[in-house]
């Protein structure tokens, strides 16, 4: 069998039965990460040395007979997660040179279950951006057209499950950025509950919305790797004190009974028609599997664009005010005195729309303003969760669209800001109540471009969101389908 | 409301960013777009509301008051642009 249609679970089959190594399997990743990337610029770093050595553990781990469930299979990181003697980027000039001391706890964890890192991918600069186009490495294009955007932030690890580079990639959501690249490359992307991963040497953006997920091509892949990524974590103040799930458990249950919430407002003028069919043909999929539906409305969604472009700034001014020069990163080579070089070393360092957010972030903070600006856009905050809580009185899962589109071609919103940021239109809710959402494939435009479905579930109801989904996936074959060219 | 270039120069002054004349005169139009657009929020009544800062009511964690971290200086001081005797440097700043 091709390894690069296996599953993730096929792959650790494999590995568990001596059909394939760990050290085979990489390779092979590897040659193809090889190939493919010139084109698709999905990797900022490879250093297939340490992959290598890392594959020769996990297959001593094997032979021990001391492997987990997904002991051998690679997985691709973002490079927003440090990792232990790698680059870690962040997309920015401002960290070209830095070399992780430590490991993520998300990056230990997959490590603990020898999961062998296959290089770091590429990233909007510090997770801002919803196109992949703000990477100080160069913008990463769309295996399924590569004149067009993967999506953004983790537009490299969604263009590089895509394009089987790696079985399955680590990325972060702070207002969209595992489900609308999931949704723009056609794979399965979860967000899962606030403080229900641990955001330990994550690079912060905005720290009260951030969070890591597992992006794979089906919801059974992402359903374990979930597995691995939560868990408490001392080390991150935010991280929640829950026993431990398996969040495979309830893959095979019925969906005889299940209660679909279709909110008024995301399928609303500025939904692309084609991406509005191929929901509502989900829908009635899932219909035909026992589900029923349930018109519920998010009244206040409309303002989560204006809010979090409030609130992800301020967090973020306030977060990369640690990118100074004095202690890693690029320093300006010429300076007059400190603040010049504070001033100098930000200005080089940072890209355009980094600066945009930093100067959003510290005008709405600022003396006189904060009232007005961020106060408000927090008590706004409160009334688009209370919406959601609302909804989830009415039905178990909320199912919409992802995106409004489907992937925009380069270069075609990088000169308007405001058109970029409508893009999140749909996922920045569930960031702001903190709430689970994943994307998955639903179908194809008429430029054969994927479409993404958007699930958000209730706090702590990834089990269930993974169960709807891979039901659906059960039925469907979207989610198996590849770039052509690529196969 | 619409920012002045008066007001990009001194919001990238509080925020530590050199910027030029021509940045300043092209960050204020993006910038003020990007207020209009967050003027849609300004219009809602939100008397009674309590702000929300973060989406688990959560209280802070407290632990024991003692060292847990081992010293890796070394190893942090490593990736500085300038150090000398496990000092970063900077520029005098006291004459």
């Amino acid at each position: 069998m091709n390894p690069f249609d296996a599953s993730v679970s096929a792959l650790a089959a494999q590995l568990a039965t001596k059909q394939v190594s760990s050290r085979e399997l990489a390779q092979a990743y590897l040659d193809r990460i090889a190939a493919l990337n010139p084109a698709i610029n999905a990797f900022i770093t490879v250093d297939p040395a340490k992959t290598l050595a890392e594959a020769a553990a996990a297959d001593a781990l094997i032979a021990a007979r001391k492997n987990g469930p997904l002991t051998g299979v690679p997985i691709a990181h973002k490079d927003i997660f440090c990792t232990d003697g790698w680059l870690t980027t962040c997309g920015s000039k401002m960290l070209h040179n830095f070399v992780a001391p430590y490991d993520a706890t998300v990056v230990a964890r997959f490590k603990a279950a020898g999961m062998p890192s296959l290089g770091k991918t590429n990233m909007d600069e510090f997770a801002m951006g919803s196109s992949n186009e703000t990477s100080h490495f160069g913008a990463v294009k769309n295996p399924w057209d590569t004149a067009r955007v993967p999506g953004g932030s983790s537009g490299g690890a969604a263009a590089c499950v895509a394009a089987r580079m790696a079985p399955a990639a680590t990325g972060t959501d702070t207002g969209g950025s595992i489900r609308q690249p999931a949704a723009f490359a056609g794979i399965t992307g979860l967000k899962p509950t606030y403080g229900l991963v641990s955001r330990y040497g994550m690079i912060a953006f905005a720290s009260s919305l951030d969070q890591a997920g597992p992006m794979a091509p089906s919801a059974e892949d992402c359903a374990l790797l979930l597995n691995v990524m939560t868990g408490f974590d001392s080390k991150d103040s935010t991280s929640l004190e829950r026993d431990k799930e398996d969040y495979a458990r309830d893959l095979d249950q019925p969906l005889a009974g299940l209660r679909v919430g279709l909110p008024k407002e995301f399928f609303a003028e500025g939904l692309n028609s084609e991406v509005a069919a191929a929901v509502e043909a989900a829908v009635n999929e899932l219909k035909e599997l026992g589900a029923t539906t349930v018109e519920i409305s998010l009244a206040n969604s409309k303002l989560a664009i204006p809010v979090y472009y409030v609130l992800a700034p301020a967090e973020a001014s306030s977060n990369l005010s640690r990118f100074d020069g004095v202690r890693y990163g690029h320093r300006a080579p010429e300076y007059a005195d400190l603040n010049d070089m504070y001033a100098k070393t930000r200005a080089q360092g940072f890209g355009a729309e980094v600066k945009r957010r930093i100067l959003i972030g510290t005008y709405v903070l600022s003396h006189g303003y904060y009232d007005a600006y961020y106060l408000q856009a927090q008590k706004i905050r409160r009334l688009i969760a209370h919406d959601f809580a609302e909804a989830f009185k009415a039905c178990d899962v909320i199912l919409g669209p992802t995106a409004p589109g489907t992937a925009f071609k380069l270069g075609e919103k990088s000169d308007d800001p405001v058109e970029m940021y409508l893009n999140d239109l749909y996922t920045i809710p569930a960031n702001l109540a903190g709430l689970p959402g994943m994307s998955l494939p639903c179908g194809f435009d008429s430029k054969g471009l994927p479409i993404g479905l958007q699930l958000v579930g209730d706090y702590f109801s990834e089990a269930k969101m993974l169960n709807v989904a891979h039901q659906y996936q059960r039925v469907t074959d979207w989610h198996a389908r590849r770039p052509e060219g690529l196969q | 409301m619409s920012l002045s270039q008066d007001d990009v120069k001194r919001i990238a002054r509080l925020a530590r960013i050199e910027i030029d004349d021509a940045q300043a005169q092209a960050t204020q139009t993006q910038l003020n777009t990007i207020f209009d657009l967050i003027a849609a929020m300004q219009a809602v009544d939100t008397s009674g509301i309590e702000p929300m800062a973060h989406a688990q009511e959560v209280s802070q964690r407290l632990r024991e008051d003692r060292v847990t971290e081992t010293d890796r200086h070394a190893a942090f001081q490593a990736i500085a642009p300038a150090v000398e005797n496990g000092l970063y440097l900077v520029p005098r700043v006291i004459e």
